[in-house]
This record gives structure tokens, sequence and C-alpha cells, in this order.
């Protein structure tokens, strides 16, 4: 296969259906269109499953039943849209079925605007919905990461009958560069025994969110977290660059890790030795090799496309030990690299402090730019 | 005194797609008649392995412990959706929704608008009693007006509150509807009309003639405060005339079908 130059959206569905999509059901919304526009034309085209639906609280409940089948199903949407899905996300995750969705995120709150942002952390990784649970969160930096990341998307959401999201930044979304879409797999066979499908004389199958007894929901909430802290063990996944030998350390998921990266350069260029960590499991975070380097940094900094929401997650893992600044640009503004290395060459000058809270001092800085 | 054989036939039983335990509906309830003609008619069609159901939110939110075919349960509102997602996987099974008239036609209007608007390959058997039964007895969009329920104390006051929603009427105006019907479930002769309603909305899927929803009218004796005698008169009295029974859309392909 040989690369192609591709708009992120288009790349993902396309990888969605060779790695065995069997439905996709969706709801036009800017800046993903292009996604369900790609699948409206491929699936049928496949003789798949492709359904516009009335909206996205109709989407993500037709995903709630299409998984119910125990075959490889997606929706994806946008900020607003993916809020509208809570409803359904909280009871295919209480239902234990696997789905896929892919949140293309642009800025808010409310109708926002439709450009790239990262202000779903908080929707996306800590809830949303209600009740306890938790959704795998993988967030790409470039289309062709955003591609094999939807293949691996399915594999987890199948292993751990879990919801698996992949926050694709508007950004992302909307952007060509050159990507190598893998070649065609064939649809799954094996269907799981808790599927339904029709009893044909057996014994028959519920799939149901609701436990009426409480000790019935303990068990399943018990369930859920024990197979996320198994999730936890098993399914980190980050990048990094000039760890091994940074005083400095970046923390930028996305599109503000890959910004971050190229600031990271220059200020290696000017000898500065700062490197960079770039989860790609947003959940589970990444917590280990942040334990690690806040042993033997000297600060952090964290790079986001929004007020600074994995920046508290940043802080759990630090606490304190070291100082942990923050920059941050919202509501669909993209930060440049030159921003970025300012921060960073703040951070290095100094002074560093541990005390208050780095969102406070950002804010102040802010407000010459924004205020 | 010499005992003769007295050969014996059966004429009546619980069709076996019935788990056979005690439901959690009130006394006087009709949800246990509609329960029932759904299994009889399943059992006659020989489809009982071969479907799948979604409850919904409501009293019937525990339809999948009584019958015994596969089931799963869906968010209020919501049954047309996760139902048109299961369809469309497995186009070949039978598939429908049991919901209430809160579910359906108020929180979950825009699902079934968009299922039936699709011609979704669906069966709909749609509970109207005129109020939330389970949450104890609110207003429901098929509040009669001046009917008294807990969220409507003084009776239902439609400059305020609004008028009922004619669900039968508003989906028979769907291009996608092949089948909508309105019975009742209040006397012997509905009960059979009513079934044979039934028969022909799943008749309408297994042919793939487009969506089908059979609206019943039913009795809430603990919520309209009336012994179950005094609410099937309700029904013939009050309801009726406001919910007239009927066949709102049969499609020329569904009027053809042999049953």
């Amino acid at each position: 296969m040989a690369k192609e130059l591709i708009k992120g959206n288009t790349a993902v569905a396309e990888a969605a259906l060779r790695a065995g999509l069997e439905a996709y059901f969706g709801y036009p919304i800017t800046p993903q269109t292009e996604l369900l526009e790609h699948l409206s034309l491929r699936m049928p085209e496949l003789g798949r499953v492709f359904v516009q639906a009335e909206s996205e609280l109709g989407a993500i409940n037709m995903v709630y039943g299409a998984a119910c089948t125990g075959k490889r199903v997606m929706t994806s949407s946008s900020s607003p849209g993916v809020s509208l899905m809570m409803e359904g996300l909280s009871y295919i995750a209480g239902t234990e079925v696997p789905a896929v969705f892919i949140d293309v995120v642009r800025g808010g709150p409310g109708l926002g605007n439709i450009a790239p942002s990262q202000s779903d952390y908080n929707q996306i990784v800590h809830g949303g919905g209600h009740g306890d649970y938790h959704v795998i969160v993988l967030a790409p930096a470039s289309v062709q990461e955003a591609v094999d990341l939807t293949g691996l998307a399915f594999d987890l959401a199948e292993k751990y009958r879990s919801l698996v999201c992949i926050m694709l930044d508007g950004s992302l979304g909307q952007m060509m560069e050159p990507a190598e879409i893998p070649p065609m797999q064939p649809l799954k066979t094996e269907i799981p025994d808790w599927a339904v499908r029709g009893t044909d004389g057996g014994e028959k199958r519920i799939l149901t969110s609701i436990n009426l007894d409480p000790p019935d929901q303990e068990q399943l909430n018990y369930r859920l977290m024990t197979r996320w802290q198994e999730i936890e063990a098993n399914e980190v996944r980050y990048k990094g660059y000039y760890l091994e030998d940074a005083e400095f350390v970046v923390v930028g998921f996305g599109t503000a890790g890959r910004v971050s990266l190229s600031a990271v350069r220059a200020a290696r260029e000017k000898g500065v030795k700062v490197g960079l960590l770039r989860p790609i499991t947003l959940a589970p975070f990444p917590k280990a090799v942040l334990d690690d380097l806040a042993e033997k940094v000297a600060g952090f900094l964290v790079v986001e496309m929004n007020a600074g929401q994995m920046l508290e997650d940043v802080r759990l893992v630090v606490r304190g030990r070291k100082p942990v600044e923050f920059f941050g640009r919202m509501g669909g503004v993209v930060p440049f690299p030159d921003e970025v290395l300012t921060e960073i060459e703040r951070l290095v000058a100094g002074p560093l402090t541990t005390e208050g809270h780095p969102r406070d001092r950002w804010l102040e800085r802010m407000a010459e730019v924004i205020g | 005194m010499v005992m003769t054989d007295i050969p014996t036939k059966i004429v009546y039983k619980r069709p076996e797609v019935l788990d056979p335990r005690v439901t959690h509906y009130c006394p006087g309830c009709t949800h246990g008649v509609a329960h029932r003609l759904v299994a009889e008619v399943l059992e006659e069609m020989g489809e009982v392995g071969n479907t799948i159901g979604v409850a919904s939110v409501g009293c019937s939110v525990f339809a999948y412990n009584y019958f015994n075919v596969d089931f799963v349960e869906a968010a209020h509102g919501r049954a047309p959706a996760m139902a048109t997602g299961i369809k469309r996987l497995l186009p070949e099974r039978i598939v429908f929704t049991y919901q209430g008239d809160g579910d359906l036609a108020s929180i979950g209007m825009g699902e079934i608008v968009g299922a039936a608007s699709r011609g979704e390959l669906l069966t709909v058997i749609f509970i109207n009693n005129t109020n939330y039964g389970m949450t104890g007895g609110q207003m429901a969009p098929t509040t009669l007006p001046g009917q008294v329920t807990t969220s409507s104390p003084t009776g239902r006051d439609v400059s305020r509150q609004g008028h009922p929603i004619q669900t039968a009427e508003l989906l028979a105006t769907l291009e996608g509807a092949a089948y909508v019907v309105r019975r009742s479930l209040h006397n012997v002769r509905e009960v059979r009309k009513a079934k044979k309603a039934i028969r022909t909305a799943f008749e309408t899927q297994k042919h793939k003639l487009g969506f089908a929803l059979v609206e019943l009218l039913s009795t809430c004796p603990t919520n309209w405060h009336l012994t179950a005698a005094e609410s099937r008169d309700w029904v013939e009295e009050r309801m009726i005339p406001y919910y007239p029974l009927g066949d709102y859309k049969v499609s020329p392909a569904v009027a053809e079908l042999q049953i």
C-alpha cells in the first residue's frame, strides 16, 4: 500500500471500514461531516449498514442496539453532538457492549465554533454520562496515527467490552497529510455468546443496564472498576521525545502535542534540555512515566487547546513534587510553536514555584493577549 | 359410582413463550393482555426463536422478564433507534419494540418519527393509558383534556398544558409507515381485533413491507383511581371518543397480505 494525501476524517472513516466496520450511524456536524459522508457512499457499496439518524440521540441508540448484536459498530460526531450522545454512552457502558465513537473536537461551550479544540477532555475522559464508568480514550497527533489507532480502537472495545473514543482535534479531522491506510480486513465471523440474535430454541439472552437491586448494580460497578484496573495495567500508550536527558518536560496530546514538538525541537537547537511527553491514551492516563519523570526533571509545562483540563491529571501525578506550569489557547485558537517556545524559555528561566495554581498564573499572562 | 373417561381437549393455555411467573403489573392493568397477544402471535407465526424484543422505560421496563425471547432494554424513548440498530444488522430476525405513551409519544417522539419515516422494518406495540404509570400517574402527552393526574391536579388545562397527541393519526401521515392502527383492550371483542392487528403488524415486518405500529388503548386502574371494571368503561366512554379505533394506514401491499 502506498501513502496517499488524505483528510483526517476521510482517513479514519476508511480505516474503520477496512477494520471490519459493519454498521455506522451518524448525524451531520462540522468538523466531523466528511467522516459520515465517506461512509454514506462506502458502506452501502460493500453491503454494510449506514444510517443517517434523526439526531445524535438516535445515532448513539442505534449504535447501542447494533452493539448488542456483537458486531463492529461505531458513530462519530463533534463536541455538541457528543454532548447529546452522553445518555447512550452511559447505557452502553452499563450494558458492557463494545462500541467505538469518534469525537472531532471543536470550540465550546454551547455552539461555540467549528475550529479545532481539545475542550472535550473532561467530557470524554472524566465522564459525561451518568454513573461510574470509564471510556478508553485515544488521542492521535497525525492523520497516520489516527488511522493506526482506529483499528486498535475496535480491538480494545471488543477485548474489554468497553467504549473506546478516538478524540480527534478538529484540526486533525480537517487536515490533509500523507497516510497509509491498512488493507481491507475480513469481517468478524465469531459472534460472542452474550450477543442477541434470537434464541433459536435455546436460552434467552437479556442485555440491559438496569439492576434495580442495589447490590446487583454494585456488582456491575465493581466489575467495571476492576476491568478498568486491568486496562490501566495493560493499555497505557504514549510517546516520549528527548526525554533521556531532559531537565524540563512539556506534556501535550494531539495537536497541542504536535505543536509542542516543534517548540521542543527549536528549544533543543538553542541548547535547552527539554523533552516532550505526548499521551496517546488519555484514559488510561500514562501515570507511571509521568511519576518517573517527576522524580528526575526540574519542571513541567502542560500545553493544551483548552483551559487546562489534562493539567489537573498531570498535577495529580506530580503531586507538588515539581513545579508545573500551563499554557493553553481556548475557543478554537491553535497555539503557534513560537508561543510554546516562549513558554518553555520562561519555564527554564524561572523562578519556579510549586505554590498557587498554574492556571491562575497563565490567565494573568493571557490578560495581555486576550483581555 | 362409575368413572368414565371423558375425552379432554385443551382449548386455552399459557403460551410457552410467556415465562410462567407473576408479573409486576397492577391488578386490572391490560399490559398482561397485550403481552399475551404478542406471545400468541409469535407462537402462531413460529417466530419465537427468531425474535428480538426491545423493552422501553415505563411500566413495561421489565417486559424482557416475561417473554422467552432475546431482549434488550432501551433508554427512555429510544427503543425505535435501538431496534433500528439491531434490525439493520440482523435483517432476517423479527424485531419489535414495546413502548408506553410517555416513552413513545413524549420523550421518544423523535425516534419513533425517524424510524417510521425511514420505513424501518419494525413492529411497534404502543400502549396508550393516558399517563406515566410507573412514576405514579403524571400527565402524559396522551392525557385527556380535563383529566386529573398528579402533575395536572386540577385537570389538564389545554390552554396551559397543551392538547393530547393522537399518535396513530400522526404517524400514519408518513410514507415509510405501512401499517398503523388503533385498537383497544377494554373488552373481549376489541381484544380479539387487537390480536388480529398485532398479527398483521408482525406479518408486515416479516414480508418486509414497512414500518408497523399498533396503538392499544389500555387501562391503568391504579393511577386512574378506578376499579378494573370502571377502568374498562372509562376507556369506552372517555378515551375512544378522543382516540377513535380504526385503521389509519394500511398500505396496498399490507392490505393484500393473506393471513
